[in-house]
């Protein structure tokens, strides 16, 4: 192949290579071969001060999959999920729906939603714990209950998911915005001529025609979901007794790998997660053919 | 007609209650971060009666306080440091990158490119175990190299800059091409400059993301003095947790200088992290 180059394509497959090269050695070195090394030592056994790795084939994985505690933690990140996801997508469309149209103060209003995208995730967290504080909280004076909001294992979970929730909504509602405007007008004054409502215009126009968006935000916020960390690391402390119905699987591997120094456990804990989110991704690409509106 | 215009009038009317209601409850946080941040920590955690208000002056020497005792300064000069090279680093490797994948044909193409769609594909929590060895290893942990070190290349920049590259006309190249311009040539005189817009959001995007980065500089820099805002938060929250008007100013002073350039740069900001695509 390399033989019947001309000149000026071989001097551009040169200025190519050398371009790429800053990003692909980068990457090999920071992303591929820790993909791989990852996997290598979740089959391993992390000796003392983490050094001496020891092969020890699938004795990560039977333990880690034996434990009640990686489920629970599967089971509490597809709950977070579940209130983020579905929650912080509905509004979103709803305002992005409102703020749609010719309307006063829109771009302050877009300021607002949008305002958490920009904050740290770890102030954002610390001053909800101070909402729900239980004694001082401004949640329990307002409504002058004694609410555990973040201590109670049966509602901490819903807790951290409104934390979820209250962050994300201006980010999808800015995606949902731009794929309105891609919709033609000529639809709407159609619709209208044949004296469709705007409840009948939203089902039969705009949720078809804004599919390929919705169901870019749904899976970009299920993998981001899967992932959740920092809200969860801020609000809930490690005396916190509800803290093994909320920690995420990713909570638990910073845990393994960065509090208890077990890197081969930490390992193996988020190769799961990988084979989790790689199947889901896959999942949703074959379901993408099928709820998807295609011109 | 009357009753159309009224029902119209009604429409916005409900509109714009609704959208105060949302604005109000996404306010609320941070009007009571601020609120709290200027109270005595007596106040803060008066419950019966219950104040607002700071009642007794507004304290606005917390502020004052909470950055010299927790050293603002260096965790500012720190963060910034980060998002300074990470940006720089980012934009600079994404837009040459993004120009070979977008317009050139050269051998390995395909498989190259691959690289970069793994990257994207797989949880980003995979890397860091090994990443946190390579800079302990080096020896940098506790250093700006230490924090930047995971962002010297980027994907999703790739990616970003491959999709503006690929949106410019052929022709303006071409030309370029007969009057006896090398690649070199073309690339910075003229494309480069045509995708300023994608580079602006990748350079926004990048710092917005290093800025709310929370798990890798706790890794990294565990020192107080090497850390990052986020990750000084975290340490503050640890030690002095119930002190909660300081907490409070310390978490107004964390987002404050973000949140002020937003407003400025509102439009680029929507724009650079909404074109992020779920990245984040």
């Amino acid at each position: 192949m390399a033989k019947k180059m001309t000149p000026t394509q071989k001097s551009e497959a040169k200025w190519g290579l050398l371009f790429v090269a800053p990003t692909i050695i980068g990457l090999v070195l920071l992303n591929i071969y820790p993909i791989v090394n990852t996997i290598w030592q979740s089959f391993c056994k992390t000796g003392d001060f983490g050094k001496g790795n020891k092969f020890v084939g699938l004795l990560n994985y039977q333990n880690a999959l034996a434990n009640t505690e990686t489920w629970q933690s599967l089971w509490n990140t597809i709950k977070y999920a579940l209130i983020e996801v579905p929650f912080g997508v509905v509004i979103a469309l709803l305002l992005a729906v409102l703020l749609n149209k010719k309307i006063a103060g829109r771009s302050i209003y877009r300021t607002i939603f949008f305002l958490p995208m920009v904050c740290a995730p770890a102030a954002v967290a610390m001053v909800w714990k101070w909402l729900y504080n239980t004694q001082f909280g401004l949640l329990n004076n307002i409504f002058h209950s004694k609410v555990a909001w973040i201590s109670d294992p049966k509602i901490a979970w819903i807790s951290i998911g409104v934390i979820g929730v209250w962050s994300i909504i201006g980010y999808n509602m800015v995606l949902f915005i731009g794929g309105l405007q891609e919709i033609p007008g000529d639809y709407y004054e159609a619709a209208d001529i044949d004296g469709a409502s705007g409840v009948r215009q939203f089902f039969s126009i705009t949720v078809p025609l804004l599919s390929p968006t919705t169901f870019f935000i749904v899976q970009t916020r299920i993998i981001g979901a899967l992932t959740i960390f920092d809200l969860m690391f801020m609000v809930m402390d490690k005396t916190n007794v509800a803290l093994p119905k909320v920690q995420s699987i990713v909570y638990l591997f910073y845990d393994y790998a960065f509090t208890k120094g077990n890197k081969g456990y930490g390992a193996t804990l988020v190769v799961i997660l990988l084979v989790f989110i790689l199947l889901l991704t896959w999942i949703l690409q074959t379901a993408e053919k099928k709820l998807v509106y295609h011109n | 007609m009357e009753s159309a215009i009224a029902k119209a009038r009604m429409r916005k009317t409900v509109t714009h209650i609704i959208l105060i209601i949302v604005s109000f409850i996404m306010l609320v946080p941070f009007a009571w971060m601020i609120l709290t941040a200027l109270k005595t920590t007596q106040e803060s955690i008066s419950v019966n009666p219950f104040f607002i208000f700071p009642h007794n002056g507004w304290h606005w020497e917390n502020f004052a306080t909470v950055w010299k005792s927790y050293n603002f300064l260096v965790l500012y000069k720190n963060t910034l440091l980060m998002i300074f090279f990470r940006v720089v680093c980012a934009v600079l490797t994404a837009t040459m990158a993004g120009y070979a994948f977008g317009r050139l044909n050269f051998p390995f193409k395909k498989v190259l490119f691959m690289l970069v769609l793994i990257q994207m594909m797989v949880p980003g929590q995979i890397f860091i175990i090994p990443q946190y060895l390579m800079v302990s290893k080096m020896g940098m942990l506790n250093t700006t190299f230490g924090l930047v070190f995971p962002g010297l290349v980027t994907a999703f920049g790739t990616y970003l800059l491959k999709t503006g590259y690929e949106g410019l006309p052929k022709d303006l190249e071409e030309a370029a091409m007969i009057d006896g311009c090398n690649v070199g040539q073309r690339f910075l005189h003229i494309m480069m400059p045509l995708t300023r817009s994608s580079m602006v959001s990748l350079g926004i995007f990048t710092a917005v993301f290093a800025f709310k980065d929370l798990m890798w500089p706790m890794i990294v820099c565990t020192n107080a003095n090497t850390t990052t805002l986020s990750a000084g938060l975290a340490k503050m929250q640890g030690q002095y947790g119930s002190e909660y008007p300081t907490m409070m100013a310390a978490a107004t002073l964390a987002v404050l200088p973000m949140v002020i350039i937003y407003v400025i740069f509102q439009k680029q900001f929507v724009e650079g992290i909404a074109t992020s695509g779920g990245k984040l």
